[in-house]
């Protein structure tokens, strides 16, 4: 059973006195690929974190078509640094599989599918912590994909990464996309939100500002904000 | 790692079970350093086939763990504290087995000329006029109790910078005064087995006032049905025998006989 | 200085004689403290892990306790195991005052604390790193202490080393509630005590020397095997 639509009434994270986000609504269908754009602190992360569950709400709520415990099991969560456990590689991509109960062998094949697939074949018996930062962000990507993941979400993945990492994580996520993996993601990186988003959710100041299909969005944004944002000017 | 565990394990419980019969008895350090049990508790195991294990603790120890019943009898040697264990129920009996005496030791330059005193009371009096060191147990034991007797009875009331009350065993006191070149009243058995002896030497001894009585109180089974109460009185009628009184008269260290049976 | 040499020599002289009341007391010394910091180690690891990871109510008191308690003098430890395992005590019946089994239940008493606060300090760190990752993967309350357990397990070694120095080392404790006994209760440390007394320092610090030994041997026993298990790894 799918989790989608999944839906968020009046949201707020509020956390020492200060409402981080919200209270916003929202609604998410069960495809295509959601960019999350907006300057340093919108509340970009806090609001992926949110719909991920894993951000405690001061109020509001968020409802998935699917029983929660079944949704948040079929959901996936890329850090913008990356968990990186004190393990080997393989054992690091393991570890979610490890956690369910699934046979020894089905583990293996899937972790071997995926490090293919991320391009980490290569480290797999390597301790985890000697890989360089893009390995690392690829690591995490790979660790999220074991799950096979209904959802998929990725919080700047590719944030202190050099062009060829980037082009690389990119990649893999067009092959996710192309096979219909829901994908959300938060971004800074304008010429990424452009070539990966299909819709766009514009966050300014913990609220949705702009919400709309991404070639609206980046040709006739309708807000003075979006726009400004566009531009590359500061906005506050 | 494991295996080296696990054998050691079973090396505690075969030690719980080596012997058939098992009691324990709380007994002074002072007589522990004597050397003395080392030469009955085999005789016993042999005669008796009867292991016993002793509590090396302080008169006053001794006493609170045959109160407590975590011992089956006890040898100590302080009077009114034994009589008043047996008033109060603990022991049915008190049995005297055997005495040693107590011995005054000093540097051996001898500041307050306690060598040629005459009686005991007259050398305690002269270390307090001298203002001479003196180290006291201070804990309660049968050797302290005899201490406060005798300065009871030299009608002085030792304190000031001169009298140190320690607070410790026989061993770690003789230490304390070797360490500082102290008058301290020790039993001979100590005294002759004590390896730390530094500067000091035996000054005074022979007064009959410094004998010491040991003891022998088989717990009250009344009170603590859990006690050996017949392994105590097997003990009992040996530490009485003919045997035991040719084994305690018959001891000797550094060629000197320390104890003098004296069982009835 | 002289005390020194002839102590070595006397640790010396031990070692090689092969002394059978040395080996036995050096095995009872060696089976009552493993014991101890196996079982101290099974409470105290997870306790640990789990004031890392948790915030509840009184975490911090709880952590304040235990840091006082590290500092607990293991007489006073000695003196409420020995009141309550004696005869007249609440757990009397037993019978265990004066065995290896409560010198275990003492050593147990003095080492979960100092396990337990160096498992949390250690584990805080790692579950601060863990903690996005481990509640995004929906794991339960075991799940999160068996994957910091392990991942921290070297830390968690070295912790549990501490408490087998502090127990070995111990003697305050052990000499109230086992009472010393030849042949039975008496370990290398309540020996060293003993022969002080009778103020045979050579072989208290022949025995001493022998103790140190161990410690030492032990350590590198441990840490060889834990290195050699996880070359090339983490």
């Amino acid at each position: 059973m799918s989790m989608f639509p999944i839906h968020a009434r009046a949201i707020t994270v509020r956390r020492r006195g200060r409402d981080l986000i919200g209270p916003l609504d929202l609604s998410l269908e069960g495809q295509g690929v959601t960019i999350v754009i907006g300057p340093n602190g919108a509340g970009k992360t806090t609001l992926l974190r949110a719909l991920h569950g894993i951000e405690r709400l001061s109020k509001g709520e968020i409802t998935y078509a699917s029983p929660r415990p079944e949704a948040l099991a079929a959901q996936a969560f890329v850090f913008q640094s990356p968990v990186i456990m004190r393990r080997t590689v393989r054992e690091n991509m393991a570890y979610p599989l490890s956690l369910r109960n699934m046979s020894k062998s089905e583990i293996s094949s899937r972790v071997d599918e995926v490090a293919e697939r991320v391009g980490l074949t290569f480290a797999l018996n390597r301790p985890a912590r000697v890989l360089s930062g893009g390995e690392r962000q690829k690591l995490a990507l790979g660790r999220a994909l074991t799950l096979r993941p209904e959802l998929l979400f990725l919080d700047e993945p590719c944030a202190s990464l050099d062009g060829r990492a980037t082009r690389e994580i990119e990649d893999v996520l067009n092959h996710e996309i192309s096979r219909g993996r829901r994908i959300i993601m938060s971004t800074h990186n304008m010429g990424q939100a452009r070539r990966l988003a299909q819709d766009v959710l514009f966050i300014h100041k913990g609220q949705i500002h702009e919400a709309a299909p991404a070639d609206q969005f980046f040709t006739a944004a309708s807000t003075d904000a979006a726009r400004a944002f566009l531009n590359g000017d500061i906005v506050e | 790692m494991k295996h080296l565990l696990v054998g050691a394990i079973a090396l505690i419980a075969m030690a719980g079970a080596a012997s058939a019969e098992q009691m324990k008895m709380a007994v002074t350090t002072s007589f522990h350093n004597s050397g003395l049990a080392e030469v009955l508790l085999p005789e016993i195991q042999k005669d008796l086939d009867l292991e016993v294990q002793l509590l090396v603790v302080g008169t006053g120890q001794a006493l609170k763990l045959g109160r407590a019943g975590d011992v089956d009898a006890i040898l100590v040697h302080s009077r009114s504290s034994e009589e008043a264990f047996v008033a109060e129920g603990f022991a049915p009996h008190r049995r005297e087995i055997m005495y040693n005496d107590f011995v005054l030791i000093g540097p051996e330059a001898d500041p307050a000329g306690i060598a040629q005193a005459e009686r005991a009371t007259d050398a305690l009096r002269q270390i307090s006029d001298a203002n001479a060191p003196f180290v006291s147990r201070g804990d309660d034991s049968g050797t302290h109790k005899k201490e406060m007797s005798l300065w009871m009875a030299a009608e002085v009331a030792p304190s000031g910078d001169w009298y140190r009350e320690v607070g410790a065993g026989m061993g770690a006191s003789l230490n304390t005064a070797a360490g500082m070149g102290a008058y301290i009243l020790s039993d001979r058995a100590s005294w002759l087995n004590f390896a730390n002896k530094a500067d000091e030497v035996l000054l005074f001894a022979g007064d009959p006032v410094l004998f010491n009585q040991y003891a022998y109180l088989p717990v009250n089974q009344d009170k603590h049905p859990h006690v050996q109460a017949a392994l105590a009185a097997k003990l009992e009628e040996w530490l009485t025998s003919d045997r035991a009184k040719e084994l305690i008269n018959g001891y000797r260290l550094a060629d000197q006989q320390l104890f003098t049976f004296n069982a009835k | 200085m002289g005390e020194l040499w002839e102590g070595l020599a006397q640790a010396v002289r031990l070692l090689i004689t092969f002394d059978s009341d040395l080996v036995e007391i050096t095995l009872r010394s060696l089976a009552v403290t493993c014991t101890a910091v196996v079982i101290a180690s099974a409470i105290a690891l997870p306790l640990g892990a789990i004031l890392a990871m948790r915030r509840f109510k009184y975490r911090r008191l709880t952590i304040a306790i235990l840091n006082a308690l590290m500092g607990l003098p293991p007489v006073v430890v000695g003196l409420i195991v020995y009141v309550i395992f004696s005869r007249s005590g609440p757990l009397g019946v037993l019978g265990l005052l004066f065995t290896p089994t409560v010198m275990v239940i003492a050593q147990v008493i003095i080492i979960v604390p100092l396990i337990a606060s160096i498992t949390q300090q250690a584990l805080r760190e790692l579950w601060s790193d863990y903690r996005d990752l481990l509640i995004s993967l929906n794991t339960t309350i075991p799940q999160r202490l068996g994957t910091l357990l392990w991942d921290g397990r070297r830390a968690l070694l070295t912790a549990s080393l501490a408490g087998f120095g502090r127990a070995i080392g111990e003697v305050g404790a052990i000499m109230i509630v086992g009472g010393n006994i030849d042949n039975h209760t008496r370990v290398l440390t309540t020996a060293i005590a003993l022969e002080t007394g009778k103020g045979e320092f050579a072989m208290a610090l022949g025995l001493g020397f022998i103790l140190i030994a161990l410690a030492i041997a032990v350590n590198i026993a441990i840490h060889t095997l834990s290195h050699t298990e996880q070359e090339g790894r983490w």
